[in-house]
């Protein structure tokens, strides 16, 4: 790795996430073609792509909060309130764009009776409550061990909503993956991995400029008090 | 625009919104960030001349 890369991963990564999301719109609108969902589909790549990063951040975050309770490493747990933060952006875009989707398709926003909506809601909606949870406890270890727990049982049920289209035996969500692999042709699938990619690194990004500004802001804060 | 078009646009418009409010919010966090660490540059240069004035002394 040349030395110039190793002094600015940060900038390196968005400058990745930049040139992935230009890659993927154009793939989305000018490559992949529109199948009989009509252009409508179109949103699919940005929108499974974005819930799938909702979870991979979900995941991150309950990786980092084990971290806390496992090894006692202090800054696990700023990196995992960073993480489920993440996760909850890339969570309420997923359910705006799957609205969007749903709204044109179904005709309607949400469908209570879908397992698949209702359990990503749930999931959304108890990483929301962990930052009520967190900011109702004093800064210290404590916190740092409760908000490690709660953010383990939120990881739960990550899969938990992954598996719900599958095993669900009455529903309207269209399946993009199932065991036999993708339901969709070779260039839609490649436009979709473009996509992903695009997303994870922009997540990668996001996740790593909030850090750095929250341990710029709890230095400061050691700073003030040590010249008190 | 065709009505299926403007739900597409729409989606990818919310996804550009979102991401430029977060990038919004981190530049109002950076600059707060900037104001206190010329405030402690301050503190600590006040507290240098005490140091001095007091060894002069």
């Amino acid at each position: 790795m040349s030395t110039w890369l190793r002094n600015n991963r940060l900038a390196a990564l968005a400058a990745l996430a930049f040139a992935l999301i230009t890659a993927s719109i154009a793939l989305v609108f000018f490559y992949a073609p529109v199948d009989s969902d009509g252009l409508n589909q179109k949103i699919f790549y940005f929108h499974v792509g974005i819930a799938l990063t909702a979870y991979a951040c979900f995941a991150w975050g309950g990786w980092k909060a084990l971290r806390v309770l496992w090894k006692g490493e202090e800054s696990a747990d700023l990196e995992s309130y960073v993480a489920i933060h993440q996760g909850v952006i890339f969570g309420a875009l997923t359910l705006v764009t799957g609205s969007i989707w749903a709204r044109y398709r179904w005709g309607h926003w949400w469908e209570w009776h879908e397992d698949q909506l209702v359990l990503f809601l749930v999931l959304f909606l108890f990483y929301a409550a962990y930052f009520m949870l967190r900011f109702s406890v004093p800064a210290g270890p404590r916190r740092a061990n409760l908000s490690a727990v709660y953010a383990l049982f939120g990881v739960a049920l990550v899969p938990v909503s992954i598996l719900a289209i599958r095993l669900s035996e009455r529903f309207i969500h269209p399946v993009a993956f199932d065991r036999h692999g993708p339901n969709m042709a070779g260039s839609q699938f490649f436009t979709f991995c473009v996509s992903l990619a695009a997303m994870l690194t922009l997540a990668a990004t996001l996740y790593h400029v909030e850090l750095a500004g929250k341990r710029i802001d709890v230095r400061l804060r050691e700073l003030r008090e040590a010249l008190r | 625009m065709s009505t299926e078009e403007k739900y597409v646009a729409a989606a990818y418009l919310v996804i550009f919104a979102v991401v430029l409010a977060y990038v919004v919010i981190i530049a109002l966090k950076l600059q707060r960030l900037e104001r206190e660490l010329s405030e402690l540059a301050e503190l600590a240069r006040v507290k240098q001349e005490e140091r001095k004035a007091v060894a002069v002394g």
